[in-house]
């Protein structure tokens, strides 16, 4: 588009038809998806394995002994980033690796107690290494594309396999406890960090399985997952398995015995009430709200105290995240006990009147629809005379002056529900709304005044202690 | 000093609780913000027994709030009363250093760490040191993390048995359970080794720092780096070897990227604290190791360094280090397959050129500058070109002027309009050292297309540069070779590139003088009133209010007046604003 000026200047200037912006797309072709690995371990010269005969090939005796030499050789990693390095042996751990799971699933007896040392350390020669460093700087899950596992050809195999074994007839969590102990499992933690969304799936099975054979890990795995949660919110915002570990923790709170543990409560208040307030709430929302409803099934009586978390952290800039919150208090309000209700309706509803009367016509959309569920409307009608003075201001203002047609014609059907509910206290309300709006004027005026006092003070004193003014 | 009293009629205290109660939560951040306001208005005594009883209660509050309350509390010395009442703000302060919210605490601690000073050194053993204690000890790891900032700030200034007391309490959270805390001892480590007595540090300090570095966590392993920097400072030359390398040299082959990257980002304070024996023996094949390492982060972190590492070699083997040992491994980098490793290789690699001198720089360096001019990737050749003037003295820019000018030019049409608003802005500093003949044959005809560029920072910045190339070049120049091509866009069929004749005219009236000013640009400006777009016509005004101080006060009354009293009855009103604001700012009413 260069030098237009040379022939531009001999046409005299007419009046402009287009407008003078030109736009350009310079936006990129999407990029085809990435991928990377960790590539601390597998440097250097190339790998060597001797092939060994099929398991089904040898007799039932010198199976387990076969079997234990395969496992020795799928230890030895590959550098997947390297595409062309070693392809021989890459296929032929790849072959082995699927005759062992084979093997786990269908074989009976090669459980042997040897073998569960080598397993394990077959398993964490393979999975366990250092996440590699992001591609895109600030990896935003919700835009960019995930970057893959490199090594995935592999890598799925070994927990294919692990999740067999772990699954197994034969398995005996006495003998294996010795070689899945913490440090494993925090190891494995660690993991759910991982980018490649296939990677954490198997992960979110392999730590099930684990939670649920070995009692002894229990608490452990529980309080590692609070620290994980609390690193997450309180220091890096950035973990890429929250969602997983909802997801198992969804399950483990539904398997919580009554009453109770303080722990546990703490575990809500403390560390899953304060997930909310992240930015990428989006990426796991569903699976904490399931948490939290899954509590408040077990106990009602934690309600107060989820309901008052939330309205602490309630969204004040992020349109997006207050109508999650809505929906979320909209499941809790699908199981709350009347009596929890009347405990915290006072600023429930005060949060909700602020956002019925929200600019932004999703956030008051949604709030306005909890007038279409029954229940929640039948608790509102056995509370009329607390909520209907709460909520009524906000309506009335809105009915005149929201910008969007359908809000108003929502907050007609609201305020024209609520007349039908208790007209004694509506028909009053209404008189009173000029008189009420006028003290609100008449008390901010005297706020004004009374900082105007108040800096005034300030500011004699500030002189004074200048010396400006003797005292 | 502030008043002794305050007047209670007219303050009354429930008034003042009531603006801090006050159920929206912006009026209620906007009361705590004017807190020292209401305590000065209650005066000391009752601050103390009152409000600062209110702020310790009612602490449960949004967070923004409570952040503003710690903030506040910092300062608040005075307004209790000075140094001797001190420590009744430390109540308040200590809940807030428990909350979760990382930022309210952090600001909690910075506050205690404040008042820590202006307390005495019988009030700090009496009621800072218990606080930090009870801290040190709480359930929750907030409390516990909060402690790790403390202890450095009482240390000095207690008694044996209490630094005992406190050097045992930071061992105790150097090995606590949680990670986090295990973290924030981390990051305080250092910062407390300095308080502590050379012994303490050798048999305190030292088996924590190698604890730490070896924790399970690389999150903490990372940190224990830093403090190691820290911690090597302190120590006599013949005790690092023992004490501090092993730890050192681990870390820099740690099995997480992250903790090499860290070691690779301290490198130059590391450099510094170990000295340059160890730093020949040691430091610079671990540092030929980061640079050849297997991740990009890595490699680009120690990159970034290359320059400043090889300044602070010891000066007898500098020359002979860098050339067999550096340069090597930068000529990999050169062609690493990464972009942010080349990135900061060639923003730093220019200045090997000082320390190399002239016959090296020719022979060895130029050839890797010329490479890099030409790397596929737009900031890496940014990088070189906004370098140039450490090659310029040393071996002047002409070598590099061939392959100079195709860099330039790909960067100057780059699709990122960002890079090539980098480009224009080293504009003037090239047109320096390259001189008004190779300007004016290669570099003039970009600078006017960048004028008509479809991005209006690239215009507006082309429209400054165009400045600053006629102070560097003078009026003459301007007159013969920019002045007519701005002219002539005055008549482009674009309002954008009219409106563009005339923000250069902004620019450069004053740089080229009255002369060329009222002979050459006013009639234009003065033809252009009466064109059809309102834009156009309102930035005449604009304008020529702006030239006006350049030219004399016959062209302005004869010409420029007229024009300006007829903007000023344009129907559209932002032209007829603009007038009149001229009008009277050059006094023409």
């Amino acid at each position: 588009s260069a030098l237009a000026m040379s022939s531009a200047s001999t046409t005299p200037p007419s009046v402009d038809k287009v407008d003078g912006f030109s736009r350009k797309s310079v936006r990129k072709a999407k990029q085809k998806r990435s991928q990377s690995s960790s590539q601390f371990r597998s440097q250097g010269k190339p790998i060597e394995l001797t092939p060994l005969p099929l398991l089904k090939d040898v007799s039932a005796q010198e199976q387990p002994e076969l079997f234990l030499k395969k496992l020795q050789q799928c230890c030895a990693v590959f550098d997947f980033m390297d595409t062309l390095s070693d392809l021989k042996m890459k296929e032929y751990k790849r072959s082995t690796l699927n005759e062992l799971v084979d093997y786990v699933t269908v074989s009976r007896g090669y459980l042997t107690e040897q073998a569960y040392p080598e397993v394990v350390k077959m398993v964490s020669y393979n999975i366990f290494r250092t996440l590699p460093p992001s591609d895109s700087n600030e990896f935003d899950p919700e835009e960019d594309e995930p970057t893959l596992e490199a090594s995935w050809p592999h890598l799925q195999l070994v927990y294919e396999f692990f999740i067999r074994f772990l699954e197994s007839q034969e398995f005996q969590p006495s003998i294996a406890k010795k070689y899945i102990d913490q440090k494993f499992v925090l190891q494995l933690l660690e993991l759910f960090d991982s980018e490649d969304p296939r990677e954490r799936d198997y992960l979110k099975t392999v730590l099930h399985r684990i939670y649920g054979k070995f009692l002894g890990l229990r608490a452990f795995i529980r309080k590692q997952i609070n620290n994980i949660f609390l690193r997450f919110v309180y220091e890096t915002e950035h973990f890429n398995g929250v969602a997983e570990l909802l997801e198992i923790l969804g399950s483990i709170i539904n398997g919580f015995a009554l009453p109770l543990k303080a722990e546990h409560k703490q575990f809500l208040v403390k560390v899953l009430i304060p997930l909310h307030t992240v930015r990428s709430l989006s990426l796991f929302h569903a699976q904490l709200a399931y948490c939290i409803v899954q509590f408040l099934e077990k106990d009602p009586a934690l309600t107060e105290p989820v309901i008052r978390g939330l309205l602490k952290f309630w969204p004040k800039t992020c349109s997006q995240k207050e109508v999650m919150y809505l929906g979320e208090l909209e499941e809790i309000l699908d199981v709350i006990e009347p009596t929890q209700f009347v405990k915290i309706q006072e600023p429930l509803f005060k949060q909700i009147s602020k956002c019925v009367s929200s600019p932004h016509f999703q956030v008051a959309e949604r709030a306005l629809y909890y007038w279409n569920n029954e229940y929640i409307m039948s608790l509102i009608e056995e509370n009329s005379n607390v909520i209907l003075p709460i909520m009524f201001t906000s309506l009335y203002r809105i009915s005149k002056e929201h910008w969007n047609p359908a809000i108003v014609a929502l907050v007609y059907n609201v305020l024209k529900a609520f007349m039908e509910m208790n007209s004694t206290l509506f028909d009053e309300l209404t008189s009173t709304y000029k008189s009420d709006r006028q003290r609100e004027k008449k008390k901010e005026k005297e706020r004004e005044e009374l900082w105007k006092r108040l800096e005034d003070l300030e500011l004699k004193r500030s002189l004074q202690s200048d010396g400006i003014i003797p005292t | 000093m502030a008043g002794a009293e305050g007047d209670d009629s007219l303050y009354p205290i429930a008034v003042l609780i009531d603006e801090l109660r006050n159920e929206d939560v912006q009026l209620r951040l906007n009361s705590i913000k004017k807190l020292s306001t209401i305590a000065l208005a209650l005066g000391v005594e009752r601050t103390r027994t009152e409000l600062l009883p209110f702020l310790t209660d009612t602490i449960y509050d949004e967070d923004e709030v409570l952040l503003a309350l710690a903030e506040q509390l910092g300062s608040f010395t005075v307004l209790v009363g000075g140094p001797e009442f001190v420590h009744n703000l430390l109540p308040p302060l200590e809940s807030l250093a428990t909350v979760e919210e990382t930022v309210v605490r952090d600001k909690a601690v910075e506050s205690l760490r404040k008042i820590s000073q202006e307390h005495s050194p019988v009030d700090l053993e009496v009621h800072f040191v218990p606080l930090v204690k009870r801290l040190a000890s709480g359930d929750w790891f907030t409390s516990r993390t909060s402690a790790c900032g403390l202890f450095s700030v009482c240390y000095p200034r207690v008694s044996s048995t209490v630094k005992a007391e406190i050097r045992q309490h930071f061992r105790t959270l150097c090995s606590d359970d949680t990670p986090m805390v295990r973290r924030a001892a981390a990051s305080k480590l250092g910062e407390f080794a300095k308080v502590l007595e050379l012994d303490y540090v050798k048999s305190d300090i030292i088996p924590l720092f190698t604890a730490l570095a070896s924790d399970e966590q690389d999150s903490v392993r990372l940190l224990a780096v830093e403090a190691g920097v820290s911690i090597a400072t302190l120590l006599p030359q013949e005790d690092l070897e023992a004490l501090v390398m092993p730890t050192l040299r681990q870390a820099a082959e740690d099995k997480s990227w992250r903790v090499r990257y860290m070691v690779a980002d301290k490198f130059s304070e590391l450099q510094k604290a170990v000295g340059p024996e160890i730093t020949k023996t040691d430091l610079v094949p671990a540092f030929q190791n980061l640079l050849k390492d297997c991740e990009a982060e890595v490699r680009a972190a120690a990159a970034n360094k290359v320059k400043v590492f090889c300044e602070n070699l010891p000066e007898d083997s500098r020359e002979t280090i860098i050339m067999t040992h550096i340069l090597p491994c930068v000529k990999e980098l050169v062609s690493d397959t990464n972009q942010h490793v080349k990135s900061a290789l060639a923003s730093v690699i220019m200045g090997l050129s000082t320390i190399l001198g002239k016959d090296n720089t020719v022979e060895h360096l130029l050839p890797l500058f010329l490479v890099q001019l030409k790397d596929e990737c737009p900031e890496v050749r940014l990088n070189i070109i906004s370098n140039l003037d450490c090659v310029n003295e040393v071996i002047g820019i002409r070598q590099l002027s061939q392959s100079l000018l195709p860099a330039i030019v790909e960067l100057a049409e780059d699709a990122k309009w960002r890079v090539r608003l980098a480009i224009i802005e080293y504009m003037p500093l090239l047109a320096g050292q390259l001189g008004v003949e190779f300007f004016d044959e290669k570099l003039n005809s970009l600078c006017m297309a960048w004028l008509i560029d479809h991005v209006f920072a690239i215009r507006e910045a082309a429209t400054c540069n165009l400045m600053k190339l006629v102070e560097k070049f003078g009026a003459e120049w301007a007159q013969n070779t920019i002045v007519p091509k701005v002219l002539g866009m005055a008549n482009d069929s674009n309002y954008l590139h009219r409106m563009t004749t005339l923000f250069c005219i902004n620019a450069l009236s004053g740089v080229c003088g009255q002369e060329i000013t009222t002979k050459h640009m006013l009639p234009v400006v003065l033809k252009m009133s009466t064109d059809q777009v309102a834009n156009v016509r309102f930035n005449v005004a604009r304008c020529l209010q702006k030239i006006g101080p350049v030219l004399d006060s016959s062209a302005l009354q004869a010409e420029v007046k007229p024009v300006l009293e007829k903007l000023a009855t344009d129907q559209d009103m932002d032209v007829k604003y603009f007038a009149l604001e001229a009008i009277s700012v050059l006094a023409l009413a």
